[in-house]
């Protein structure tokens, strides 16, 4: 009667404590994507809360410290990723006019005003990969707007020799 | 009886107006230079389009309408606003042809924005502008901060008469120096000293936390003529959030402080005159303002519990203060985050500070700080007039370089033009509600555009009416001039119509 009390017991413990571990991994690996307009309309549900997001890598990747800046654009709004310096040496390409960025997802904890960053709204970042590489963009040049170029040209040119003329 | 303009009245605001735009046309040679600095061929096609359709503009209005006679009153402020409007439609060129922007209209709402120096963006995509495009948008903020005809005034205007006509009507009513010319160029050197200090101060700072050279200086000028001319523009989509910086904040404010101070100040200042800032009758109305709305603020916030730490609703709430009372518009939160988190009494304390402005002479837009002084010693003169006997003589002063008798007829002005500003933050307001927004997001908006200040709270987007940024747009024109050279400009149009 003891043993089956303590056997009871145990299985309960254990089932509780596989409970609570499958819980935990969960929230660790499945944490929720969000995109910019989500986190900033709801930003006090996601306070603190552990979020994956999205983005391409736009500006400077901005070293301080240990750590680094990189601000992530999911094409409305850049939100910045504060993470460890080593998970962004990855980065290739930041995006500006004349690059597309590396696109990245990251995961870890979103902060409507992060107390360590003087109330900034960011996300500290501890899961942070390439998932798709960035490029060099190549400047088309528009024909039409070129040839306007030298239309306009030609007519302030004209412009300028009546000027004379009448200076004369 | 009204009377019809002469033919000889259009010559003449043609004739100057040709002027400014020419002056408007070789500014975009410094864009130009960008373009070809770093390589981008597309930008510098839009530029040169821009530079000839200016020039055309410019050189055949000058050729039509050439004359030798100066400007009286009228034609100057007639010219003062059309060139703003000239300068609004020629400077949306490049940028409508960036690509950056969904419509024309949007593009001269952005230009209109830089002009005014009020920093309400609609660029698209702002994380892939090129450098000569952005560039330019913060240039505008530069040319019309110091003021559109102040360059047409140190380069190319002759005549001294007419040309302080012009200056009055760009809202500045102030001359540093006896002759207006002399006080353009010296507002000119003042805000290139102030550039290269400004920019070597940002860019330093921008290096140290981390941004490549040249980005960290092209980024200092930028934010420089952002902040000196209380605009508010930024080179990238996430403004000063971008940097993640406490040191940048703090350069960024001491600069949108000097901005928002009358140039007569600053040239007492160069001079040695230290005391001045101390007895200023604007300077401590401007102390005095910021303390007040910054106590409104912090309550709305703390009750909220907003920042969880008095540090962080400090920097949050204090930077957004300055940024708003200066007329700038730099901010380290999303737009929606005013109202979605900060709640109604910090927004109205943001809103008393947009509205209240900074120095008259300054870059700054709103009522202004001499005005809110003045009306502020005229009320006390009422209330010692009611304490003391009737024979009693009651005389106030105010110290504004020297020290000014208090006269009705300043009184009078100060409260005209402080209502004028409340009937302008109104009707936009108004507007903004008959297009479903709620009251207090329009007058959020409209008090920031109407005050060229350029903080949003979200209505500001691609997406909003076209009336609404027409709206805008007028408010920011309207604002900038300080109204009497709109309402010449409305003068002369029903004289045109209905005199004889």
């Amino acid at each position: 009667m003891k043993n089956a009390c303590k056997k009871l017991l145990l299985s309960a413990i254990f089932l509780v404590a596989l409970f609570s571990g499958s819980c935990i991994i969960a929230e660790l690996s499945f944490a929720q994507n969000v995109t910019s307009v989500e986190l900033i309309n709801n930003a006090k549900f996601y306070d603190g809360k552990r979020i994956a997001y999205k983005g391409e890598v736009v500006g400077d990747v901005m070293l301080r410290g240990n750590f680094a800046w990189v601000n992530l654009n999911d094409g409305v709004n850049a939100v910045g990723i504060w993470v460890k310096k080593e998970l962004v040496k990855d980065i290739v390409y930041t995006g500006s006019y004349k690059f597309r960025g590396d696109i990245l997802e990251v995961e870890g904890v979103f902060h409507r005003s992060c107390i360590e960053h003087g109330g900034d709204f960011d996300i500290h970042a501890e899961i942070f990969q390439k998932v798709a590489s960035g490029s060099k963009l190549v400047e088309t040049q528009d024909v039409n707007k070129r040839n306007l170029v030298f239309i306009l040209l030609g007519a302030l040119c004209l412009i300028l020799i009546l000027n004379q003329l009448k200076m004369r | 009886m009204i009377f019809k303009p002469l033919f000889e009245d259009f010559k003449i605001i043609g004739y100057y107006l040709g002027k400014v735009i020419i002056g408007l046309g070789f500014t975009f040679i410094i864009p130009i230079f960008v373009a070809v600095f770093f390589f981008e061929t597309n930008p510098l096609i839009d530029f040169l389009i821009a530079l000839e359709v200016s020039l055309i503009f410019g050189f055949g209005l000058t050729r039509l309408c050439r004359t030798d006679k100066d400007l009286n009153w009228m034609q100057g402020m007639i010219v003062v606003s059309l060139s703003w409007l000239a300068v609004t439609l020629l400077g949306a060129i490049p940028l409508n042809l960036s690509g950056h922007f969904k419509s024309y209209l949007d593009a001269c709402f952005e230009a209109m924005s830089g002009f005014a120096t009020t920093g309400l963006t609609l660029a698209q995509n702002l994380d892939h502008m090129s450098y000569a495009h952005n560039l330019w948008r913060h240039l505008t903020m530069f040319i019309g901060g110091q003021g559109i005809v102040i360059i047409a005034l140190s380069v190319f205007v002759k005549g001294i008469a007419g040309a302080f006509k012009m200056y009055v009507g760009e809202a500045r009513d102030e001359r540093v120096l006896p002759n207006v010319i002399n006080t353009a160029r010296f507002i000119w050197l003042v805000s290139i000293v102030y550039l290269i200090l400004g920019t070597l101060a940002l860019g330093i700072v921008g290096m140290l936390n981390g941004m490549k050279t040249v980005n960290a200086f092209f980024h200092g000028m930028c934010v420089f003529m952002a902040a000196f001319d209380t605009g508010g523009f930024a080179p990238q989509s996430q403004n000063i959030l971008y940097y993640h910086s406490l040191p940048f904040e703090v350069v960024t404010m001491v600069i949108m402080i000097l901005g928002a101070i009358n140039f007569k100040l600053h040239y007492h200042l160069w001079m040695g005159n230290r005391k001045e800032i101390y007895k200023n009758i604007e300077t401590v109305t401007l102390f005095i303002t910021l303390m007040i709305t910054f106590f409104i603020v912090a309550i709305g916030l703390s009750r909220l519990g907003v920042y969880s730490q008095a540090l962080n609703l400090f920097r949050k709430g204090f930077y957004h203060l300055v940024s708003g009372h200066t007329g700038t518009g730099f901010s380290t939160i999303y737009a929606k985050q005013f109202i979605n988190e900060w709640g109604n009494l910090a927004l109205v304390g943001i809103i008393c500070a947009m509205a209240l402005g900074g120095g008259v002479c300054s870059t700054t837009g709103g009522i202004k700080m001499l005005r809110i002084g003045i009306i502020f010693k005229a009320l006390a003169q009422d209330i010692k007039r009611i304490m003391l006997p009737e024979r009693a003589i009651v005389m106030q002063r105010f110290h504004h370089i020297k020290e000014i008798f208090l006269e009705d007829k300043s009184v009078r002005s100060a409260f005209m033009i402080t209502m004028a500003y409340l009937v302008l933050y109104s009707l936009g307001s108004i507007i903004g509600m008959w297009c479903g927004y709620p009251f207090l997001d329009s007058l959020f908006e409209s008090t920031s555009a109407a005050a060229n200040v350029g903080l949003s709270c979200g209505i500001t987007d691609t997406a909003m009416p076209n009336i609404l940024k027409v709206t805008y747009i007028l408010q920011m024109w309207a604002g900038r001039l300080e109204f009497m050279s709109v309402f010449a400009l409305i003068g002369f149009f029903v004289a045109a119509v209905k005199g004889k």
